[in-house]
């Protein structure tokens, strides 16, 4: 009888052991996402302080030529932060006009098959990998904007800021129609009952009362800008200009992704260093997204 | 109240604002529907089964994507393998084993901050440390592993999601019954879970077919053909790398523009089978999570 407990509370500690041990494998699985972004964040600093130290942080960020391959070479970023600066910005620009609205249409006036198709349609443009939208950018935009504008390469900061732009479109208008459609209906309701017509009532209840939830897509699309690579590197031209309009361009991305290749010594180091720089941008835009989704309560989607 | 009895400011309002809706939803449906029609009728003509079933070579000048179509399909395997365990586990732990608050925010917040980092730092950092510090190289798996990183979070989210609909009941009569934590885990939490993997498996897939910032330094360029698991350790092109090399690098454009064809059929396809997954599962649970659980 005795030897019968015996052997029940020993199966007991060894369940408990082996439940414990699996607890930990499971907090071992579930702190991976941590573990990541710790990696992420000390490899890029790391790698990313020696050539900022080398060169002088002054120099480095406000320096206003590149040129890593030169006899004697120049280690300026500036080009490529006001490059990424001005082709988010231009993406916004063009971008959240049309994505707010297309968003309201989606969220409060499309019914049925429309709004199905209308869907669908942000969800394919979604779906379509960044280089596609880099080649079909580098056969039809830049030769568009040559021979529109008259310039002598249509590669340019225009031509990325309108690839940026239909980029951004779908996580705008999927995030924005999130944040629409949780507005309690009461609130239109109520404003219905005053005598306001529907659309009235989408643009000056819903609207703002989803205030917060539009600037987590507006948000959202900033980082999605400033983080792209691939499409730009396709019709920007990646000349390391100061930025203007229809001259070739270099982002930060893509200052990182052209010389990556065939980089080393001091200029693969700086390389690092862009990537630090734009990692600090996407932390900071991070912050700013999270403190929207927060208030306004939308889960990204 | 009928609209033209509205003072005329109103009215304006009105019109001018439906107008700009019209117009927005339309350039939003034009440009997919352009998108779509401009790469098929370019990219069509150049498919043919000889670029789908050969070897690219120099002399003579040759173009096959066979090796790039198989390295997609390797990456995509080898990033699910690894990211179905890890995602999964971590969505299990968060949900059902996790009871400090801090924790969760924590990784949560990880997660979303994962899911903001853009691709070429990804790519930068799976270089650094896959290829060079784990003594990689440049190789497929390298780029597979870079990937499971990036995809992490949206498995964890339908994971989770889906772990959120197994009724509490049903833990609950496992533990009665005087089952175990892992044994509840086992056999009634991660059956209830299957359809969330699933979902996140699909769009996983649709995101690794698209990428191509985060490969390009770690899974590289070549156009090799090899088996699987020298493929793995060897480096090469994925469809996007390829399409990308021979857009921007070689002019090739008929080749691009067919690759880009390809692409776009298997990433349309994707997403409408995950967006039918989503819904399917949904009326699955709603019509009778009993039922189709008593079956097991």
């Amino acid at each position: 009888m005795t030897r019968k407990k015996e052997k029940t509370v020993q199966e007991n500690i060894r369940r408990k052991r082996v439940e414990r041990i699996i607890h930990g494998i499971f907090l071992m699985l579930g702190l991976i996402t941590v573990g990541c972004v710790l990696l992420i964040t000390i490899y890029l600093v790391i790698s990313g302080i020696p050539a900022m130290r080398t060169i002088g942080l002054k120099e480095f960020l406000f320096g206003q030529k590149w040129a890593s391959t030169a006899a004697e070479p120049k280690f300026g970023i500036l080009p490529f932060i006001l490059t990424s600066i001005y082709g988010t910005a231009g993406a916004i620009v063009l971008g959240v006009p049309v994505g707010f609205f297309a968003a309201v249409y989606i969220a409060k006036i499309a019914k049925g098959k429309i709004k199905w198709l209308l869907q669908s349609a942000v969800g394919m443009l979604a779906g379509v990998p960044s280089v596609v939208y880099g080649l079909v950018g580098m056969m039809v935009l830049v030769p568009g904007i040559r021979k529109l504008f008259k310039v002598p390469d249509g590669a340019s900061l225009l031509a990325s800021i309108i690839v940026l732009a239909i980029m951004i479109l779908p996580s705008i208008i999927k995030v924005s129609v999130t944040a629409l459609e949780s507005v309690p209906p009461e609130y239109e309701e109520a404003s219905l009952a005053m005598g306001a017509t529907p659309i009235e009532t989408y643009f000056r209840v819903s609207v703002p009362s989803a205030r917060s939830g539009i600037a987590a897509a507006v948000v959202l699309g900033v980082g999605r800008a400033i983080g792209e690579a691939m499409a730009v590197m396709m019709v920007a031209g990646n000349a390391p200009n100061m930025p203007t309009l229809f001259e070739s361009v270099r982002f930060l991305t893509t200052a990182v992704a052209s010389e990556m290749s065939y980089s080393s010594g001091l200029q693969r180091q700086a390389l690092f260093s862009i990537a630090l720089v734009l990692y600090f941008f996407i932390m900071l835009i991070n912050a700013a997204l999270n403190f929207f989704l927060k208030r306004g309560n939308v889960k990204q989607s | 109240m009928k609209t033209n009895q509205l003072p005329i400011r109103r009215r304006a309002y009105i019109a001018t604002m439906k107008t700009i809706m019209w117009i927005s939803a339309l350039i939003t449906c034009a440009l997919i529907i352009g998108i779509i029609v401009y790469v098929f009728v370019k990219g069509i003509p150049f498919i043919s089964w000889d670029l789908l079933s050969t070897s690219p070579t120099y002399i003579p000048h040759h173009i096959g994507i066979l090796p790039d179509i198989m390295n997609t399909i390797y990456i995509v395997i080898a990033s699910l393998v690894v990211m179905v365990p890890l995602g999964a586990g971590a969505a299990i732990y968060l949900e059902e084993y996790a009871t400090n608050q801090k924790v969760v925010a924590v990784i949560e917040y990880a997660a979303e901050t994962l899911s903001g980092i853009p691709s070429i730092i990804y790519g930068l950092v799976g270089m650094l440390f896959f290829c060079e510090f784990a003594g990689l190289r440049t190789s497929i798996l390298a780029g597979a592993l870079t990937l499971v990183i990036m995809n992490l979070p949206s498995i964890m989210r339908t994971t989770q999601e889906s772990l959120k609909t197994v009724p509490q009941s049903y833990r609950e009569g496992a533990f009665a019954l005087g089952a175990g934590k892992w044994r509840v885990i086992r056999t009634v939490v991660l059956p209830g879970c299957v359809d969330g993997i699933i979902t996140g498996c699909v769009l996983a897939t649709g995101r690794i077919l698209g990428e191509s910032a985060a490969l390009l330094f770690t899974a590289g360029f070549a156009h090799a053909l090899n088996g699987f698991f020298q493929g793995l350790m060897s480096p090469g092109a994925t469809l996007t790398v390829a399409l990308y090399v021979y857009a921007k690098e070689q002019g090739e454009f008929g080749a691009a523009f067919a690759i880009a064809a390809i692409l776009m059929v298997l990433t349309l396809g994707i997403n409408s089978l995950a967006m039918w997954l989503e819904n399917h599962f949904k009326k699955l649970r709603e019509q009778g999570y009993p039922q189709e659980k008593s079956k097991e």
